[in-house]
């Protein structure tokens, strides 16, 4: 995916009637020749494919023998472009990373988007360009769509949600209440990057190295490693919103069990652990977009984090603990220095401290 | 960095927590002034590093916390009012009125905004000349001299849309209150390191005297804790009672003498109430009549407000030493951070907060077990 940090229009040529509109207007999502416009200049270009193209009221898909996942997910991030990512591939590998966290082969996606009055076409196009080529990577098909246009001052420019289904793999039971005593918790890469890329773009914030997204689509990852190790793996989930101190407590909570993790072996990008003191944030709080948590039986931790290592996306994977029948339903931590701290569930998002 | 890790050794804190091991023959109740420290140290678990018998006790130091609940409601009343964009520090929104926080009042159409200085409020009302622009200059002697210079700014500037809703607080009054008190329990001080900076530690000898209580100018990272913890032990257990600073690297006798130049030319002192507590003689600032233009209390005359604590909320006694967050009847039931009664339960710096967050579940004894099985 190409670095989206400033929009590239460079791909995109403009077919000619939608020239006559530099800027989304009402009549985009009235169901007229605007919308139509629409879809055949650039949706369906940028997306191609047999289920979209025939332009039913429904996408007709054959997703084979088996049990199917569904998930959806709404994005509304701002700035819609930042770097190491957009809203467009966000709302592509979000969907995709929450099917492949599922056990699941990621296979067709809806694509709905909100767009507000007066949002300029070209951008548009950068993030339907964006979402294709995610799509693309991912090796999932977006087959079926719907627009909306809220009038100026009524949306951010644009929302996108997108609802995916994949099939399930067979053999393999992975489930947040599947975690069990002795699981070793793997993590996938370091933690925080996507919430602090956005953050400091947001307050304009500068370090000697750009901090950039995760984002990434993790279904090639995740399953390299269920081929490894397959049934081996007991929970798995991408660290999102809330990050890695919510996902484990969701997963103690919703399997019974107790985690251990400690400080030091949690991987953060010396840039985001300094931007995270600098804004008084704790890491481990922050969101990704790009990284996943496992846990797996212990003896299959080391292969399943060679393999992890082997990924692309995955170089930076690390043990950082174990579960435990003791605390149950709590996360502890042993610290740098050699204490231990409970790491609670945040109420809200994260407030920076006073001094 | 690298300059911080520095500070975060385990194998140095490991050396420091046994000495404290070996020197403490007693059991020590000690304060650590400020919040930022009672973080810290929960955060890295230094609590759970000393010995049995010593005791740290989370001081008032967290402004969120102290600033009274009248300023709270006023707060929320200014930032309700049309044509007002109200910026705060982060952890200020979440703190509960009387019957609403600056979240709600965003969600209700306000313009609440979070920003890191309040010079950058000064910029959004010259930015916004047909609004007025609040900043919620809030905090003790550290945040002081940044709200200082945004009224300075300000005025230089001819900014006529920029007004500041003061409610600054001072250490050493709040000190002296504690110390006073018949039911308190301190035995010594870690003074607040940034404070320090700025203000120095000149005032503070006097008070060491006066009540014949060890005071160590400390800093925030876990071995600078350690650091004073350590050495207000070594006094104690000596029967000492001096002024250590152990934040040499920051924090020298005189302070900032530009910092407290300009305080001095903005500000002048003002008895002030302190959540929880009530009220202490001469423990704050406000703007001075050079600068009184400058005070949205005065630019915005909101009356009618009605103010009440929770009758449950038991923050001031917390915040005096005198009870532990979970001596409270409420804590953990009726209050959660999810649905704070009482300001401590708010800041993540909050005594309350800290509890809940980071060790409410377990005894000092089951924390330490729980961390044995490690990956």
């Amino acid at each position: 995916m190409p670095d989206h940090g400033a929009p590239d229009f460079s791909k995109w040529s403009c077919p000619l009637p939608l020239r006559d509109y530099p800027t989304i207007v009402m009549g985009h999502g009235g169901g007229g020749k605007l919308g139509n416009e629409l879809v055949e200049y650039l949706f369906l270009p940028a997306f191609h494919n047999p289920a979209l193209e025939s332009l039913g009221d429904a996408a007709v898909i054959e997703p084979g023998p088996g049990r199917l996942a569904m998930s959806t997910d709404s994005f509304v991030v701002q700035p819609l472009f930042f770097p190491g990512g957009s809203i467009g591939a966000l709302a592509v590998n979000g969907t995709v990373n929450d099917l492949a966290v599922s056990g699941a082969e990621p296979m067709f996606l809806s694509a709905s988007f909100i767009l507000e009055e007066g949002f300029p076409l070209s951008q548009l196009a950068a993030v339907v360009d964006a979402m294709a080529e995610a799509a693309a990577k991912a090796g999932v098909r977006i087959v079926t769509g719907d627009t909306k246009v809220v009038e100026r001052g009524h949306g951010d420019g644009c929302y996108i949600n997108t609802a995916g289904v994949g099939l399930l793999r067979q053999g393999i039971s992975v489930g947040p209440n599947r975690a069990q005593a002795g699981d070793v918790v793997l993590v996938s890469g370091t933690m925080g990057d996507h919430g602090m890329a956005i953050m400091s773009v947001r307050e304009g914030l500068e370090f000697e190295s750009q901090i950039r997204s995760d984002c990434a689509a993790l279904n090639v990852m995740i399953a390299d490693v269920l081929d490894a190790v397959g049934s081996s793996v007991h929970a798995m989930r991408d660290p999102t919103r809330g990050g890695l101190a919510s996902t484990l407590n969701e997963i103690a909570t919703a399997s019974n069990v107790g985690i251990d993790i400690e400080d030091a072996k949690v991987p953060v990008r010396s840039e985001v652990q300094s931007a995270c003191e600098l804004l008084g944030l704790d890491p481990v709080y922050v969101a990704n977009e790009g990284k996943a948590v496992f846990f797996v039986a212990p003896e299959a931790a080391d292969r399943a984090l060679e393999v992890l290592r082997a990924h692309p996306l995955g170089v930076d994977a690390a043990r950082i603990g174990v579960v435990t029948a003791q605390h149950p339903r709590m996360l502890v931590s042993r610290t740098a220095i050699g204490g231990n701290r409970v790491i609670a569930t945040q109420i809200g998002e994260q407030l920076p401290r006073i001094c | 960095m690298k300059y911080l890790n520095e500070f975060r050794n385990g194998e140095v804190a490991q050396k420091m927590a046994r000495e404290i091991w070996q020197v403490a023959t007693r059991p020590w109740k000690i304060m650590e002034i400020c919040g930022g420290q009672t973080h810290s140290i929960i955060r890295n678990g230094i609590d759970q590093m000393l010995p049995p018998g010593i005791e740290m006790i989370h001081g008032p130091g967290c402004p969120v916390c102290v600033t009274p609940l009248s300023l709270i409601d006023k707060a929320l009343a200014i930032a309700a009012e049309p044509g007002v964009i109200f910026c705060s520090f982060g952890d200020m929104l979440r703190v509960p009125g009387t019957e609403s926080d600056l979240f709600q009042i965003k969600g209700r159409g306000g313009d609440v905004r979070v920003l890191y200085s309040p010079l950058d409020a000064v910029e959004l009302a010259i930015r916004n000349p047909d609004k007025q622009v609040v900043f919620f200059g809030v905090g003790f002697e550290t945040t002081a001299p940044a709200n200082a210079m945004s009224v300075h700014l300000a005025k230089r500037r001819g900014v006529k849309n920029f007004s500041l809703l003061v409610s600054h607080v001072l250490v050493p009054p709040a000190i002296e209150a504690i110390m006073s008190s018949p039911e308190n329990h301190v035995q010594a001080f870690l003074a607040a390191g940034h404070v320090c900076s700025v203000m120095g530690f000149w005032e503070y000898p006097a008070l060491a005297d006066d009540f014949e209580i060890p005071i160590v100018v400390t800093g925030f990272e876990p071995l600078d804790l350690l650091d004073g913890i350590r050495r207000a032990v070594i006094q104690l257990e000596k029967g000492e009672h001096r002024v250590e600073n152990a934040y040499e690297r920051i924090v020298t006798y005189a302070g900032n003498f530009e910092a407290q130049r300009l305080l001095a030319e903005i500000f002048e002192v003002t008895d002030r109430s302190w959540r929880g507590i009530g009220m202490i003689p001469k423990s704050g600032w406000r703007l001075n009549d050079r600068y009184r233009d400058f005070d949205a209390e005065q630019r915005f005359q909101i009356s009618g407000i009605h103010t009440e604590e929770s009758p449950l909320c038991k923050a001031g006694d917390v915040l005096r030493g005198a009870i532990k967050p979970a001596g409270c009847g409420a804590f953990g039931k009726e209050c959660t951070p999810r649905h704070p009664l009482g300001a401590t339960m708010v800041s993540s710096e909050g005594a309350c907060a800290a509890y809940f967050n980071y060790g409410r579940y377990l005894s000092a004894e089951e924390l330490a077990s729980a961390g044995a099985v490690h990956a």
